[in-house]
């Protein structure tokens, strides 16, 4: 679903250059849920982007829904990316002008979805936020925030989703509830998950942990 | 269809969100500050020229030597325009006491179009309007011509093969203007005497005149069907060509009216553009998500542009209706001002609101807009990343090639767009460098303060972009509230002054060198002091007087060694000018209301030969400093070089010529003497002694003329206050902007301050000291500018003199200070109620 050979990304600042990650492989395979841990500024998030696409690497390839995306300038990735890669972010992004069901329904309307605010409902139907539909990111809990973004991610049905943190700014409860959330729709949706965390309970409930130490990666448990 | 779906709902969110409302703030009130001068002027302007056109007493007129074809009389007719005509030409008057030369007017019964006829039963009568000539078989003259014949009212005249009965003293005719320096008396009959009397042939000298009157379009689309294709021997006329007083004054009106408009488009300039670079500052975080979730560059660019677009037209067309509005309060206001009815306003003003409001948004929100599509998706994960950075280098250069377009545009003058473009960028330039500087300087004071002093002045320095975008955004502001003092008070007093209460409202004309002395003495008994000064008088003194000047008539017939002949002229104004003669005159001194704007005026009675010309009529005579011009006069060749060229201001109601020479050119030629005085209207009897003791001169009263004038000057300036209360408000508006550009960057910083436990008081204290330094620092810089600008326009532009005016200073500066630091710590105040989680939180998820 999404491969990475020989990876590597380096940096240059004021100060230097600086290596993120070095000579990385790693291939997630369809459906599968992968934990990416690791310390602040180990690079975990860095792999993200490049998995997703978001970012160039510096050397190697990397591989996304078949198709190689270094190869690619921006809009060639977006187009990929379009409809068929799914983002949760910490922080949640939501469009903070865009009611909850019209944050799910711009990935749709962007795609070109044709039954897109039928799939919205439903995606809102299913985080449990069909009464909170109309209301703004501002009126709501970080907890509901996060599932209307999730709804977001899942409802164009996605073949891969990358989630940075999904829990980081939650409590414990609710950090266990959208845990569920992500793991059940994955399930349903049979859609790869890549995930960026510090929270082990939440590695622990993925098919693979891996642990990233400066710039390289070592398989977990 | 997808991009509409999607730009449409965005802007609506946008709406609703408020996200928009400073831009669309700003954007209504530019719009509708040009839309409402548009309209404004259109119409005012439309009524000025129409209210002039009493002077000519029509709107329009056409003059020709031989009578003019019928056909322009029925073309006019068929527009739906009224017409009349008169002959004017002079003749011979025989009575009892001998024959006397006269100005003849024959007119039909439609005359005048405009204005009226004053006439009166005797020479000590009160005056009569009238709007009809006299009827078939009378005669009305003008009260210098009974003394002239031994006549009285009712007696019979010979003219040519008729008689004619004296039926009333014509005291004035609308349109006696144009013929103000006539030196024969006028005699006005009736149209269907003209036969009679034999003197008028096809070879006769006479200037006939169709007269023609309606409404404004008409009138104009008249002169545009016949401008064209007018024959060389046809000359059209307006109210400008008429009088040069008038024409002055609607001239500096209208130069005010686009200046207070200019002012507010630099004004509104300002808020639109930093209410753009928030509101795209904002879209950053959307652009990125976006971007994750798929959205191509171009989809993204076609959603950004079609959404600026849309809203920038209905933005607009709300400025347009606000400023149609605008117009229609002014004009209700001002209706009973006019003696004619305001004319519809055009279309035109909307098309050009909309074309402003688009090309100031395209020229302030597009640059950054382009950088906006270079935001990487990578930000949605890593915050860090900031916004793109685009070249500031194409922001400004768009921004600016805007605002020159439109200033160019808006001020439709080469020379004041120019000066302007030149000023803004000179203060913008000057205003980021001192900003900058003393940004720094208040960083230095910062590393050494301690407590709120510490916070508040770091805070500044801290930011320097912000601090610089927010200190010359408070800085434009101020400098437009400070340009409006000076140009709404100062300037608009000025220009006001130079009309004062006792500016002359009387001309002796042709007074006779051997009557100098005793109109001299006779003036002094009345209390009327002849002076060497041209100053008119306070206002208080009982009568005023002007010096007494020669007046001698000359035709141009060469510059250097080129020879004068009206068909070397393609300008009309310029072949009339060669083919008449001009009244000369000599002088030592320069009059007070001349201004020498090239070459040196003279000193002392024995000065070389020279002349002195005004500027306007060299230019379109083609006479340069340095030439040496010829004229006839009496017969003779007199030569000089041109030493000076004169700016002359018409509108001050002195006697004033377009030529003057030193004295050794002219002093020995046979002149006549002309001199201007005011009597105030209680004293209107010393006129009928005057003419009774002196009867070969011509006494003009020109209050009615004065009072037009007077009535233009306060009518723009009421209406030049109006306009700049969109400036006022576009000045609040940058102030509010550059407020709330802060309020974002602050409102994390405050809840960790006080997360870090400090107190509510002490952040007051050091937003306090923040915002009066900024206050402080802007205030200074725009009580600069505003000094500088303000004299500039008035000196170049105006050709007032601006006295120098203290309270604009402690307004300024110590007002400034008090007033941001006021008004931007109660902005940010809710800022520090909010519990310090909640805007940490709000400021980390802000922005999406």
């Amino acid at each position: 679903m999404s491969k990475a050979i020989a990876l590597g990304k380096h940096v240059t600042g004021p100060s230097g250059g600086l290596t993120i990650l070095e000579r990385l492989d790693l291939e997630i395979l369809p459906g599968e849920a992968v934990a990416i841990l690791g310390a602040s500024g180990s690079g975990k998030s860095t792999l993200l982007g490049l998995l997703a696409g978001l970012d160039r690497s510096s050397t190697g390839e990397v591989w996304l829904c078949g198709e190689r995306v270094d190869d690619l300038d921006e809009d060639g990735r977006a187009a990929l990316r379009s409809g068929r890669v799914g983002f949760v972010f910490q922080n949640f992004q939501l469009l903070t002008t865009l009611t909850a069901r019209e944050n799910v329904l711009l990935p749709l309307e962007l795609t070109g979805t044709r039954d897109a605010a039928q799939r919205a409902d439903e995606a809102l139907e299913r985080v449990g936020l069909t009464a909170r539909a109309g209301h703004y990111p501002r009126q709501l809990s970080g907890g509901e925030q996060q599932r209307v973004a999730i709804a977001r991610a899942y409802a164009p049905r996605p073949e891969v989703l990358f989630a940075d943190e999904p829990t980081g700014n939650l409590d414990q409860v609710t950090g266990e509830q959208i845990i569920d959330l992500l793991l059940d729709l994955r399930s349903e949706a049979g859609a790869a998950l890549v995930l960026v965390t510090h929270d082990p309970r939440l590695a622990e409930r993925c098919d693979r942990r891996l642990h990233m130490r400066a710039g390289h990666l070592e398989a977990g448990a | 269809m997808k991009t509409w779906r999607i730009t449409l709902r965005l802007l609506n969110q946008d709406w609703r969100s408020g996200e928009l409302y400073l831009l669309a703030s700003a954007l209504i009130l530019t719009v509708a500050a040009i839309t409402a001068v548009g309209f404004f002027t259109d119409r005012v302007e439309g009524a000025m020229a129409r209210q002039g056109g009493e002077l000519i007493a029509a709107d329009l007129a056409l003059e020709s030597a031989t009578p003019v074809p019928a056909t322009y009389a029925e073309q006019a007719r068929a527009l739906g325009l009224e017409t009349a005509r008169f002959i004017d030409f002079r003749s011979v008057v025989l009575s009892d006491a001998g024959p006397q030369l006269v100005q003849v007017k024959a007119v039909d019964p439609a005359y005048p179009l405009r204005g009226q006829l004053q006439v009166r039963d005797g020479l000590e009568a009160p005056e009569t309007p009238t709007t009809t000539g006299p009827p078939p078989g009378e005669a009305w003259v003008e009260a210098r011509l009974l003394h002239l014949l031994e006549a009285r009212l009712g007696d019979e005249v010979t003219l040519g093969e008729t008689n004619l009965r004296l039926g009333a003293i014509l005291s004035d005719e609308p349109d006696r203007a144009g013929a103000l320096f006539a030196m024969a008396p006028r005699i006005l009959i009736n149209e269907t005497d003209l036969a009679a009397t034999g003197l008028i042939s096809e070879a006769s000298r006479a200037e006939h005149r169709l007269l023609i009157a309606g409404e404004a379009s008409r009138v104009e689309r008249y002169r545009s069907g016949i401008a064209t294709s007018l024959p060389v021997n046809l000359r059209l006329i307006d109210a400008a060509d008429a009088r040069p007083e008038f024409a002055a004054a609607v001239e500096r009106a209208s130069r005010f009216l686009h200046l207070a408009t200019l002012v507010t488009l630099l004004v509104a300039g300002a808020a639109i553009a930093l209410a753009s670079h928030r509101f795209v500052e904002r879209q950053t975080d959307a652009v990125a998500v976006m971007r994750c979730l798929g959205a191509p560059h171009h989809l993204l660019m076609r959603i950004f542009i079609l959404r600026l677009l849309a809203f920038g037209l209905v933005a607009s067309l709300v400025g347009c209706l606000i400023g149609w509005l605008g117009q229609l309060g002014l004009s209700l206001m001002l209706a009973e001002w006019f003696t004619t009815d305001l004319p519809p306003p055009s279309w035109t003003p909307v098309l050009v609101g909309l074309a402003t409001g688009l090309l100031a948004l395209s020229g302030f929100a597009l640059p950054p807009l382009f950088q906006l599509s270079q935001v990487s998706p990578l930000r949605a994960l890593r915050r860090d990343l900031g916004p793109p950075r685009g070249s500031a280098i194409l922001t400004v250069l768009v921004a600016a090639l805007a605002m020159a377009l439109l200033i160019v545009w808006q001020a439709g003058d080469l020379q004041l767009a120019w000066k302007l473009i030149a000023g803004v960028l000179g203060a913008v330039l000057s205003l980021v460098l001192v900003v900058l500087l003393l940004v720094r300087i208040a960083g230095r004071i910062a590393g050494r303060a301690r407590g709120v002093w510490r916070l508040g002045l770091a805070a500044l320095a801290r930011r320097p972009t912000g601090a610089v975008l927010q200190i010359s955004g408070l800085g434009i502001g101020i400098l437009a509230l400070l340009l409006l003092a000076v140009v709404r008070v100062d300037l608009l007093r000025a220009w006001q002054e130079n009309l004062p209460l006792g500016a002359p409202n009387h001309f002796l004309i042709n007074i006779q060198p051997q009557d100098v002395e005793p109109l001299q003495e006779f003036l002094r008994e009345s209390g009327v002091t002849a002076q060497e000064s041209a100053q008119p008088r306070d206002a208080s003194a009982d009568v005023g007087a002007t010096r007494i000047d020669p007046m001698i008539r000359g035709r141009l017939i060469r510059v250097n060694a080129r020879s004068v002949s009206p068909s070397d002229f393609a300008d009309p104004r310029a072949e009339r000018l060669a083919s008449r003669e001009f009244n000369l005159s000599y002088a030592t001194q320069l009059q007070p209301d001349n201004r020498i704007r090239a070459g040196s005026w003279w000193s002392g009675e024995d000065a070389q030969a020279q002349f002195s010309v005004e500027e306007g009529i060299a230019e379109t005579l083609g006479i340069r400093l340095g030439d040496e011009i010829t004229f006839l006069v009496s017969g003779r060749e007199v030569s000089a070089p041109v030493t000076s060229l004169r700016e002359v201001r018409w509108d001050s109601f002195n006697v004033n010529f377009f030529v003057i020479s030193s004295p050794s050119v002219l002093a020995a030629e046979p002149a006549t003497f002309i001199t201007s005085f005011f009597l105030p209207r209680d004293r209107a009897s010393l006129v009928a002694e005057l003419v009774r003791q002196f009867p070969s001169v011509t006494v003009l009263d020109v209050d009615a003329l004065l009072a037009q004038v007077r009535q233009v000057v306060d009518r723009g300036a009421m209406a030049i206050e109006y306009v700049f209360l969109f400036t006022l408000a576009a000045g609040l508006l940058v102030m509010y902007a550059g407020i709330q550009a802060s309020l974002e960057e602050r409102q994390r910083e405050h809840g960790i301050l006080r997360t870090l436990g400090t107190g509510r008081r002490a952040l007051l204290t050091s937003l306090a000291v923040e915002f009066t330094a900024a206050g402080l620092i802007a205030g200074t810089l725009a009580s600069v500018f505003a000094g500088l600008i303000g004299w500039l326009l008035a000196e170049q532009l105006f050709g007032l003199t601006l006295t120098f005016n203290p309270s604009l200073w402690l307004f300024g500066v110590l007002g400034s200070a008090l007033l941001i630091g006021l008004a931007g710590t109660i902005a940010t105040y809710p800022l520090l109620i909010r519990p310090p989680l909640r805007a940490i939180r709000d400021a980390v998820s802000g922005g999406g």
